[in-house]
């Protein structure tokens, strides 16, 4: 099972997380500074993997990948292969990189609805259930026009919204 | 006025895209920002517009989940946004429910009925949005309520729901195992299916299913066999590795009938996560698999010289794996896996460092000791004292088993202490110590390690190092006996910068001073009228290098400077020093003149003498390493209730008072024993200020003390020899007073056969009898029991079987077999016969019996 999904940039700032186990928010916010920290630490070209028993407890892995400004990590159990972790990694962002054309930092920021879609299609529920990314992309797709067509049945457009209070 | 206030917000509202633009221009600091943000989003929250309440629930979503803002006071509003007939909505809703919905959210049981109506919906993208939400938050109430529903998704003809149908099905036995009764034939349908992506689900389901309890999945072997053999998706591969990876660990024939495909898989793939997945497989799970093995092994070596460090990591990581119960393996890569001491990577660095331990044993310790310490002179101080703990367990493991050497052992401790960065102090110290109590033979060299240590200004500085100097203080006035040099120990433990100890250990040096001036005491006043007393004669003898020499100068000398050393301390804040170096400084006070009397009187039986000699009895005693268990080996004497409440106190402070006057009536006959001094130094008290004064009335002490022990005599460790005490109390005066050793000692005699080759001989250690090592508790009962025992009643009822023959004939085990290895087949066919009607009336039964009992083996193992 895959127990969380972690977009860290360089900074440590948060980009997408997403615990697949109940967890309270500070202790979320507490794992995501934890990993950081060790992740910051680690100089490049060493190998993916990081011993993190002591964040997420006994028989539990972490893989990382490290693109330009961001970090991609994936926390998970036994059941799951480690460099196959690491392929998944790589599905996520080619997944990202057709869905935005050249993904950068930027886009995962501003586009939090769709990254959710994007990740839900890949794993559900901890598990790992789609690996083509054409298929995931087929499904966000349709889950686009689906809410721009529900939106669009709304009288108010919510684009035209101002900068109250400043 | 509401309304109006509602239309505003709608207007002006900012959406999550204007949020995350003011999060990042952060004008007015960002958690000022958050908290504005946070007023915004109750006030629209409560809006009766949907859809400004889903942007404001989508708004606090994304805090919570990035910034850490609590979101649980907005669960209601979830689930009113959740009901929206918009898709945008709802996927808002839901969202925000599967992050912060857990068991106890008391609006959770308003939600059963609207995921019911999700995942009857038509379309395909609401139903997955449920099933979700179901999969993350499902609780037992929920996964009762919806199992219908689950069950019909699982038969959809849209893959997308249907995979997802699959993979809520984990969370649903989990919370409901009655839902196997259901769904449970669905889900092994589904092992057959054409599509790919649905095949990719139910693997990763039956591979979580089979973590939990590979027991009960044993009978869906054939399934997974078919498709280790004919898929060609490394992900599926993977998983299926991953289940027969479990199963065969609970049916060894497995393993034989598994490793010709996976041996297959390693030869052909070129994934290699499939192929790392395969040799962990083998390593963990078919080690007894020759073939396997040997080719698992050729292609850990492949990792191992990869310049990709994650594969040099899993080939070192699969190597551990194997090596408890292969060590050749090990010994094989054993340049490749020192090479990986000196990585860049701090993981392949441990990894290797844990395999090197692994290796370790009584001819190669020495040398991969010395490899290791010459890597933590020049590592990181991290991975310095990681290299130095592992030394530390792997030397000391099972009372020191592989070590031979403890003379070059000690050293060693004694060079670890001086790596820069060591940081094991304590480990080192406990192990100079333990070394010392159970090791004769090593007191010498002991001595001799602590000395270097104790001399050496420097290492006062390092506070990591306290532990060991204490230990090495303490072996120096243990055994000072072994001390060529008193007088040099004694200013060493009294050098200035022991100031910068801390003062339990400045205690400890101050009692070690003690037993180094009482010992040249002794020595000084024997040496020169050698009958006085026969036990310092004793002690001085025993030593291997016995101190001569000590004349009136060079004692007037070290009396003089303990004495100028100490006085300083007698004003310490810290009581315990205080108190010590009082009680050394009152000792010198009684004793000081007297050593110049020595010189002038030739009297045989001075007061100071006798002094000395009564304080070297009570350092004499041997102190002997103690169990862990020791506690436990004290009989329960009859009549103590150790359970029974203390309501009666008054009573059994009555009793408590009755031994004592029988004692009394005995104290008679046990003090009359003829040989006082001698039981004293049994008795081992270490107070001195009870000590120097029983110098003038030493019977006294001891009938005290004698009695003490008959009074508690009970609650004192007695040897299983004496389970009656008050037989030993009444017969024997010698018995009595000598005080029961604290464990059972036994004494390993060196296996000569083995050590035959060794240049020196494997000097005595004292071993305990009952191991050192705490107990393992036992196993814990199986949580998924509900679970398990639900998945054995479809996989093997009555019911199901029928129910298998009748309707797909082909799925019959035996039948399968056939078209698999029809060679054999033909040989065992009597024999399966028999066997499979023999199984049918021992399922029949198994149903009656509990549910406990063990899972049937499909006859295509057999």
């Amino acid at each position: 099972m895959i127990k969380a999904v972690m977009m860290l940039n360089t900074q440590g700032k948060p980009r997408l997380a997403k615990f697949y186990d109940y967890l309270p928010v500070e202790k979320q916010q507490e794992l995501i500074r934890g990993v950081f920290s060790v992740l910051c630490s680690r100089p490049e070209n060493v190998s993916n993997f990081l011993e993190i028993d002591s964040l997420f407890g006994p028989d539990s892995r972490l893989v990382y990948k490290h693109y330009a400004t961001l970090y991609f990590v994936l926390v998970f159990d036994g059941s799951e292969n480690e460099l196959a972790m690491l392929d998944l990694i790589q599905v996520l962002v080619e997944t990202l990189d057709k869905c935005f054309s050249n993904v950068c930092e930027l886009d995962i920021v501003f586009n939090y609805s769709k990254m959710h879609a994007v990740l839900d299609e890949i794993v559900f529920g901890g598990q790992v259930l789609e690996t083509s990314s054409a298929e995931v992309m087929k499904a966000v797709e349709e889950i686009s026009k689906l809410e721009a067509a529900s939106n669009s049945i709304s009288l108010v457009p919510k684009s035209v919204s101002g900068w109250r209070g400043r | 006025m509401a309304s109006s206030n509602s239309l505003m917000d709608n207007l002006f509202q900012r959406s999550l895209e204007d949020l995350i633009k003011g999060l990042r221009l952060q004008l007015l600091g960002e958690s000022f920002f958050i908290s504005k943000s946070l007023e915004e989003i109750r006030r629209e929250i409560k809006s009766t517009d949907l859809s400004t309440k889903s942007i404001a629930l989508q708004k606090l979503s994304y805090l919570a989940a990035l910034h850490g803002v609590d979101m649980s006071w907005a669960a209601f509003h979830a689930v009113e946004v959740v009901s929206s007939s918009r898709f945008s909505d709802k996927r808002i809703g839901y969202h925000a429910i599967t992050q912060s919905f857990n068991d106890q959210t008391p609006v959770l049981l308003l939600i059963t009925n609207q995921l019911r109506k999700d995942l009857n919906s038509s379309n395909e993208y609401e139903v997955s949005l449920a099933l979700e939400c179901l999969s993350r938050i499902g609780t037992d109430d929920l996964a009762r309520d919806l199992t219908s529903e689950v069950f019909t998704l699982l038969g959809s003809s849209k893959v997308l729901v249907r995979k997802k149908a699959i993979g809520v099905v984990l969370r649903v036995f989990d919370k409901y195992p009655d839902a196997v009764k259901v769904c449970f034939k669905r889900l092994v349908e589904n092992l057959e299916s054409s599509d790919p992506q649905i095949l990719s689900a139910v693997v990763g389901v039956f591979c979580e299913l089979t973590t939990k309890d590979p027991r009960s999945y044993l009978p869906l072997a054939p399934e997974f066999y078919k498709i280790l053999v004919d898929s060609r998706n490394n992900w599926d591969l993977i998983k299926v590795l991953k289940i027969f990876a479990k199963l065969a660990l609970v049916e060894p024939r497995l393993a034989k009938k598994v490793a010709d495909p996976i041996c297959e898989l390693m030869r052909r793939t070129v994934g290699k996560s499939l192929l790392f997945e395969c040799i962990r497989t083998v390593v963990s799970s078919l080690s007894d698999q020759e073939t396997a093995l040997k080719l698992a092994v050729a292609k850990i070596r492949e990792f191992l010289v990869d310049d990709d460090r994650n594969l040099k990591y899993l080939g070192l990581h699969a190597l551990s794996i194997v090596a408890p119960k292969h060590l050749w393996a090990v010994l094989e890569n054993k340049e490749a896996v020192v090479k990986a001491l000196s990585d860049e990577d701090p993981n392949v660095k441990l990894e290797a460092l844990h395999l090197l331990m692994s290796m370790v044993n009584e001819d190669n310790v020495s040398e991969i000791s010395r490899i290791l310490m010459n890597y933590a002179l020049k590592s990181d101080p991290f991975f310095c004292n990681e290299i130095i703990a592992s030394i530390l367990l792997a030397c000391s493991r099972n009372s020191y088993e592989i070590i031979v050497d403890f003379d070059w052992y000690l050293s060693l401790l004694g060079e670890m202490a001086r790596i820069p960065h060591c940081q094991r102090g304590q480990e080192i110290g406990h192990q100079l110590i333990d070394i010392g109590t159970r090791v004769k033979d090593a007191r010498l060299e002991l001595v001799r390690v602590s000395r270097a240590l104790l001399i050496d200004p420097a290492l006062l500085g390092n506070q990591f190092l306290h532990p060991i100097l204490s230990a090495a203080a303490w072996a120096s006035g243990e055994y000072v006996e072994f001390s060529k040099t008193p007088y040099e120990i004694a200013e060493a433990l009294l050098q200035p910068r022991t100031s910068l100890l801390a003062p339990s250990v400045r205690a400890i040096y101050i009692h070690s001073t003690f037993k180094v001036l009482v010992f040249s005491l002794a020595v000084y006043f024997s040496a020169q009228e050698p009958t006085s007393s026969p036990l310092v004669e004793e002690s001085t003898s025993s030593g291997s290098s016995p101190v001569n020499g000590i004349t009136y100068k060079s004692i007037s000398s070290l009396v003089n400077m303990i004495e100028l050393g100490l006085c300083s301390l007698s004003g310490t804040l810290d009581v315990e020093v205080q108190e010590r170096a009082k009680n050394v400084l009152g000792f010198i006070g009684m004793i000081k003149h007297k050593i110049a009397e020595k010189v002038t009187t030739q009297e045989s039986e001075t007061e100071a003498s006798r002094a000395v000699a009564f304080m070297e009895d009570v350092f004499s005693e041997e102190l002997g390493p103690v169990t862990s268990t020791a506690q436990e080996k004290v009989p329960l004497p009859d009549g103590l209730e150790l359970k029974e409440s203390l309501e009666d106190l008054q009573e059994i402070c009555g009793e408590f008072l009755k031994p004592v006057v029988d004692s009394n009536s005995n104290s008679n006959s046990f003090s009359s024993s003829e040989n006082i001094s001698f039981s004293v130094a049994k008795l081992r008290i270490s107070d001195q200020k009870e000590a120097s004064s029983s110098s003038s009335h030493p019977p006294e002490s001891a009938s005290l003390l004698a009695e003490h022990r008959k009074r508690h005599g009970l609650y004192y460790l007695s040897s299983q020899k004496n389970d009656d005490h008050n037989d030993n109390n009444g017969d024997n005066n010698n018995t009595l007073n000598e005080y029961p050793p604290a464990n059972e000692i036994s004494v390993d005699s060196f296996n000569t056969k083995k050590k035959m080759n060794q240049s020196k001989q494997r000097p005595v250690v004292v071993q305990l009898d009952e191991g050192d090592g705490l107990k393992t508790k036992p196993d814990a009962s199986n949580n998924d029991e509900p679970l398990s025992r639900a998945i054995q009643t479809a996989l093997m009822g009555k019911g199901k079987e029928k129910e298998r023959e009748k309707d797909n004939p082909e799925r019959d085990l035996d039948s399968r077999i056939k078209g698999r290895s029809s060679g054999r087949e033909k040989k065992t066919k009597k024999k399966n016969g028999e066997k499979s009607s023999k199984h049918r009336s021992r399922r029949r039964s198994d149903k009656e019996a509990s549910a406990a009992e063990p899972v049937e083996i499909p006859d295509f193992l057999l």
